[in-house]
């Protein structure tokens, strides 16, 4: 079934968005991650030009994460605290990073950037969780009890001034330390087009420390909001909203998301992460060959 | 350029007249194009006939050629190349002021058997006689990489397109050339050319405007996310929000 898009000016398959859409949304509702990490290199190979597929992920990922928080707040896994302090980092940081977006792309070398970030960002995730997550299960499968790692937060969070409680999350560590990494995070969804919960999950546990019950829950509560507010700025700045797109996207993220929380319930937590740690080292591997090799498209067109 | 055209064109056409050459009587099957969602491109018929004098079709015919073109728009070309045997990154980059967003051309013949070289360039005929206007300053060399670059890039998304012999001229009066529109295509208005061709000269120019243009729901979308961008980012927002929200509670019935 084919649909025309308003915005991106092309014919697409919409059943081939929707499943898409579905595919993303259950990872998002699995791993507390919003999808657009995937979303938009994915809708830029099936050829719609990247600052839409960007523009429209983020609006996608708001809808695939207000099920999540939904799904995760009936249990509880919300720290609304500290979510609020991402959020407002995450406000800073996304009229930053359009700032920053705004440099890259007069100089084009928006996409170059963008690729190494990634490759930067993911490798370094990525492949901290799978060490973590396989020493878990290795542990496990020799019967022996883990060392139950002492959670706690980076040492540098405890160098920063005053202190908040956070009970939900289990944790009593300065305010500035979540603003501050909301913040990044805000700057990186307007730059990349993500949810920023591939870097917020881990960042929540390996650097803040918080209790793993809340982090997926609470990083979908601060994506929710931070990719809504970059919606409203992308389509007041770069008019790239693609509206039929995003709901071609919605339809099968918001239902896929339904059944990833579930199945989350279900499967085992160390699994899970080595599950989602191996996703994002792949993405990696494949950004860097697409760096080294040579491109499909040596000529690119922008309209003046 | 168009009054340039018609200047040129002028004594053509009384010549025609004066000299018994033959006339173009041509069209084209519409001259509106609506964009709706359902929009997987479109086909456009250029047809029409040739009038010779007399009615008599003589044993030398003269041969048609087509051209439907939107409207032009200025781009920047950026060109990829290897950074330190490493990566890809945009290095150079060439400006061009008016490339046609669409450019189709459609001939009886094969075109460099019906004109030569300068004809060709003076009525743009075919896709490396578009006018480009390069406004970078480049070297010569450089800019026809671009060039070719650019053309090659809209060539194989359909953009540009060449059909050399394609069109049927029935009896040696009646043509057509049907030319096939990708749904990429820009908005606006096009212009559909039919040149009639004999003895290396064009003997007689015809256009008509066809409009392609979007319109429903889809002209309503791009037409709110222009104007209204802020109440449409909210709309877009909202409907995010009432899908992930009827979606969480849909599955709470379902359980």
């Amino acid at each position: 079934m084919d649909i025309y898009l308003p915005i991106a000016n092309m014919s697409v398959n919409a059943l081939v968005l929707i499943l898409l859409g579905g595919g993303v949304g259950i990872l998002s509702g699995m791993f507390g991650v919003g999808g657009g990490f995937l979303t938009t290199p994915l809708l830029i190979l099936y050829g719609i030009p990247p600052t839409i597929a960007a523009a429209s992920a983020t609006t996608q990922v708001t809808g695939a994460s207000v099920s999540g928080v939904l799904a995760h707040w009936q249990k509880d896994g919300v720290d609304f605290r500290m979510g609020a302090l991402l959020v407002l980092g995450g406000l800073f940081g996304s009229v930053a990073g359009a700032g920053v977006f705004s440099v890259l792309e007069k100089a084009g070398q928006m996409d170059t950037i963008i690729a190494i970030l990634y490759v930067v960002l993911l490798t370094g995730i990525g492949g901290l969780m799978a060490r973590d997550a396989w020493a878990a299960i290795s542990a496990k499968r020799a019967g022996m009890k883990m060392a139950a790692r002492k959670r706690r937060h980076h040492p540098l969070v405890a160098t920063l001034p005053m202190r908040w409680r956070f009970y939900a999350s289990g944790i009593y560590i300065s305010p500035l330390a979540p603003a501050a990494l909301g913040f990044i995070v805000g700057m990186l969804t307007v730059l990349l087009g993500v949810g920023g919960g591939f870097i917020l999950v881990p960042a929540m546990i390996y650097i803040l420390g918080m209790a793993t019950r809340v982090v997926v829950g609470t990083s979908l509560f601060q994506i929710l909001f931070v990719t809504a507010i970059t919606t409203l700025v992308h389509a007041l700045t770069t008019h790239a909203v693609d509206i039929v797109l995003a709901g071609l996207l919605l339809i099968g993220s918001v239902i896929g998301a339904q059944f990833g929380a579930r199945l989350a319930a279900k499967l085992p937590p160390d699994w899970l992460r080595l599950g989602l740690s191996i996703l994002i080292l792949s993405l990696a591997i494949w950004l860097v060959l697409g760096l080294g090799w040579q491109p499909r498209e040596l000529y690119s067109v922008h309209p003046l | 350029m168009r009054l340039l055209r018609l200047i040129f064109f002028l004594p053509a056409m009384l010549l025609t007249l004066a000299a018994s050459n033959p006339v173009l009587v041509p069209d084209v099957s519409q001259r509106k194009i609506d964009i709706i969602y359902s929009f997987t491109g479109a086909e456009l018929l250029l047809f029409g006939a040739i009038l010779y004098p007399g009615g008599r079709v003589p044993s030398e015919k003269a041969d048609i050629v087509v051209v439907l073109r939107g409207p032009t728009q200025p781009i920047l070309v950026r060109e990829k190349q290897k950074l330190g045997g490493l990566i890809w990154v945009n290095a150079e980059s060439a400006r061009f002021m008016s490339p046609p967003g669409y450019y189709a051309i459609a001939s009886s013949r094969p075109l460099d058997q019906l004109v030569d070289e300068r004809t060709a360039a003076i009525y743009e005929l075919g896709v490396k006689n578009l006018q480009l206007s390069p406004a970078s300053g480049e070297q010569p060399d450089v800019q026809r990489r671009f060039e070719s670059g650019l053309i090659d890039l809209f060539k194989r998304s359909r953009l540009y397109a060449e059909a050399p012999g394609m069109i049927e001229i029935t009896n040696g009066v009646l043509y057509r050339a049907r030319i096939s529109i990708p749904a990429r295509v820009p908005v606006g208005a096009y212009v559909a050319e039919t040149f009639l061709v004999k003895d290396g000269k064009v003997l007689a120019v015809a256009s008509r405007d066809v409009q392609i243009n979007k319109s429903g729901f889809e002209r309503f979308v791009a037409e709110s996310a222009l104007r209204h961008p802020f109440f449409y980012g909210l709309v877009a927002v909202g409907l995010s929000l009432l899908l992930g929200w009827g979606a969480a509670v849909l599955f709470r019935r379902i359980g």
